[in-house]
């Protein structure tokens, strides 16, 4: 062979070797993974991860604002560091809790809490003993609150005031049950009120359902973490098929 | 100064082990110049296209990044245009970054390369033109969709398929007239920077068309498309931007300081292990993560193996540098190039570091990740392709540039702000990194001890933003031929002690 035909060769052939390592091969392992679920008398139940359409258009604006640049979406095993012990999830996630998103939202940076299971009672980003015994913190409210004006929460946040999401209009009658309940520098005019738009509300939606503490055969719940109860812990039933 | 006229010096440097080098000592040098001359017009309206939207995209990627680092510390800054809230500069400053400034330059060089060093004309140099618009319309219109909240939901792949298309029918003019020259090539034995040309040229397209293709498959689901968008745009920091910052590499520090490179054999095994291992490196950056353990294991040790390609090349480098050290205080392009080097061996050792799994599991998802594409891509890549443009400029627009302490200037802010982005950004992640372990610490309170090191990264990007003003204005006065007559290089000091 001439020294030419020997280089393409060997271009071509790295590159197929990482194309072959990188995307056929994962491809012919998780292209067939199915969502889990337990099967009695021929009746199907449990089965998870399941597709929620009405989400759609919250998960839209959660990937519009870029919010995977901040806020990943994995929680790691307790082996690679203390994602569960800090009470972002109870057990690590794996391929099949993304099998309806298109695509799932990683992220690489944390600039900010994982989201994962944010829509989850157990989920916290405060120390154990601080959140003890309290109801859960973060309801529709907070997170509109939390959206509009950050730092009414963490006074040294870094998180953007998203105001584009919502709407300063004249107070008519009652005034609106959404209403933000804005103190100090952050509240509107007498006679004005901050409500959110539908897109608020949808990227709300989207974030009070982020839950993936399923139990699934291949990641049981983390000993010691939030949710570590026996029923939690206990492999489901059947395997997928 | 006829040491340094880099041109009228013989070709010392061969194109091959063996020794004939581009100049056989039958012909004359009046005869070498002439033919250069001619294949340098020939190059010059395309190079110097690609540079100029280079260049306009590094101010554009700069402002970008300036705002977005402002934002980490001050978050209510411009936060009242949606367009221009962190979640969108950020993505936009990178895309901007790496397809704007990173691969116009890296393209306009890898151009004027392959014709010097196959010594052929590139015939209609409009194709290339016409390459270059279709590539910037198509970027130009992925940067728009991301500030306008229509980015693709993929990280590193967030320009839109259209977008992508249009920058792959542009490359695919521009990559075929790069190889078309090789083709038709005067020069028997490629050169080592031909091959890394070659090998950018190649690998480049069929990345490209392979992620997108694959990505529109609807049975490619879930964690599968950040493995491809992770595999996708790993390469093209590797595979695309380094290889081409190599060639430069290869080919400006020898021929600058007139000596032949330190070992051929070293150049091959470096470009082959690079080859090989550089393509199975992407899945650190999902270390940890949802996707089969394989993946991640296969990349470590792919990682860790990357030891013989930095060291080899960087060896190489400084081997040849040997005993001509002091070039790098006359000569801009040898400052430049010569900086790149050992940036890329100090991005070489921080990749390998943060590879390992126990450094991986304090430091992903911090600034360290930033820290070592940040060194790789603008101290190594850019400082290279600054060095290249320094010097293949005056050959194409037939004047040297106007002032030496413009380009003085322009080295000390991208050297200086670019090292200390780089080690500002090591320490916000090391101190992010070490307080994850405590699992009592709040995201607020590891923030917090992050956050310090952010407004000293706006200083250093400040200090950057007005290296590259500088650099773009003496850019901008080059195209209008506003110089220095030709025929000898702007250096930084008088040279004559260098006589041979």
């Amino acid at each position: 062979m001439s020294r030419s035909s020997t280089l393409f060769a060997g271009l071509f052939g790295t590159f197929a070797v990482s194309c072959f390592a990188f995307v056929l091969a994962p491809q012919a392992q998780l292209g067939g993974l199915q969502p889990q679920f337990t099967e009695e008398d021929g009746k199907y139940s449990e089965i998870y991860p399941v597709e929620n359409a009405s989400l759609k258009s919250g998960r839209a604006v959660y990937i519009r604002e870029g919010c995977v640049y901040c806020h990943s979406q994995q929680v790691r095993d307790p082996q690679n560091g203390t994602d569960i012990e800090r009470g972002w999830g109870i057990r690590r996630t794996v391929a099949r809790d993304y099998l309806y998103e298109q695509p799932p939202l990683l992220g690489g940076q944390r600039l900010g809490p994982d989201l994962t299971n944010v829509g989850s009672p157990d989920w916290r980003d405060e120390s154990k003993q601080e959140v003890e015994g309290k109801p859960k913190k973060r309801d529709r409210a907070w997170h509109y609150l939390h959206l509009y004006a950050p730092t009414t929460f963490v006074s040294s946040s870094i998180q953007p005031p998203y105001h584009h999401l919502f709407e300063t209009r004249k107070i008519s009658g009652q005034g609106s049950a959404d209403a933000l309940k804005l103190t100090g520098a952050d509240a509107p005019k007498e006679g004005y009120e901050v409500v959110p738009t539908a897109e608020a509300k949808d990227l709300v939606n989207y974030l009070l359902s982020l839950d993936c503490s399923h139990p699934l055969k291949e990641a049981t719940a983390a000993p010691g973490a939030a949710g570590d109860t026996g029923a939690v812990a206990a492999p489901a039933s059947a395997p997928a098929k | 100064m006829t040491a340094v006229t880099e041109e009228t010096s013989k070709a010392t440097v061969p194109f091959s082990t063996e020794t004939l080098p581009a100049s056989a000592p039958s012909i004359s040098r009046e005869a070498i110049a002439i033919e250069r001359s001619l294949i340098d017009n020939s190059t010059s309206g395309p190079v110097l296209t690609f540079f100029a939207a280079a260049v306009g995209w590094l101010l554009l990627s700069t402002l970008l990044n300036l705002i977005s680092s402002i934002q980490l510390h001050w978050p209510g800054f411009l936060s009242g245009i949606p367009f221009l809230t962190y979640g969108r500069v950020y993505p936009a400053y990178q895309n901007a970054f790496i397809y704007g400034w990173c691969s116009l330059a890296g393209m306009g060089a890898a151009i004027w390369l392959m014709a010097r060093l196959c010594r052929v004309s590139v015939r209609a140099p409009g194709v290339l033109v016409f390459g270059a618009l279709f590539w910037n319309v198509g970027l130009a219109a992925g940067i728009v969709s991301i500030l306008a909240g229509a980015g693709r939901p993929l990280e590193g792949m967030e320009i839109p398929q259209a977008c992508h298309w249009l920058m792959f029918i542009g490359f695919s003019l521009i990559g075929l007239w790069g190889a078309v020259l090789y083709r038709f090539r005067r020069e028997s034995v490629a050169f080592i920077s031909v091959w890394y040309i070659l090998g950018a040229l190649f690998w480049f397209p069929w990345l490209l068309a392979t992620a997108n293709v694959v990505l529109s498959q609807s049975d490619v689901v879930g964690v599968m498309r950040p493995i491809v968008a992770a595999w996708f745009s790993s390469n093209v920091v590797g595979w695309w931007l380094t290889a081409l910052g190599l060639a430069a590499a290869y080919f400006l520090i020898p021929k600058t300081i007139n000596k032949p490179i330190h070992s051929y054999s070293l150049a091959s095994l470096g470009f082959w292990t690079f080859a090989l291992l550089s393509g199975l490196t992407g899945m650190v950056r999902l270390s940890g993560g949802p996707i089969p353990a394989w993946m991640v294991t296969v990349s470590i040790a792919a990682s860790i193996m990357m030891i013989v390609p930095v060291a080899t090349v960087t060896m190489n480098l400084i081997m040849t540098m040997r005993g001509s050290t002091n070039m790098v205080f006359h000569s801009p392009t040898v400052r430049f190039t010569f900086f790149g080097a050992i940036a890329f061996a100090v991005a070489g050792a921080l990749g390998i570091f943060s590879s390992l799994r126990s450094v991986d599991r304090l430091l992903h998802f911090t600034q360290f990740a930033n820290a070592q594409q940040h060194i790789l891509l603008y101290s190594f890549f850019s400082m290279v392709m600054f060095g290249a443009i320094y010097y293949i400029t005056p050959r194409l627009v037939g004047c040297e540039w106007l002032s030496s302490s413009m380009i003085s200037l322009h080295f000390w802010g991208s050297a200086y702000g670019g090292g200390m982005v780089g080690a500002l950004l090591i320490f916000a992640g090391l101190a992010q990194g070490f307080s994850f372990i405590d699992p009592n610490s709040t995201i607020t309170q590891i923030l917090g001890i992050a956050e310090v090191y952010f407004p000293g990264r706006t200083i250093a990007l400040l200090l950057i933003s007005l290296a590259h003003v500088i650099f773009a204005l003496h850019f901008l006065l080059m195209l209008l031929r506003i110089g220095q007559p030709g025929g000898e290089p702007t250096l930084f000091s008088s040279h004559d002690e260098e006589k041979h």
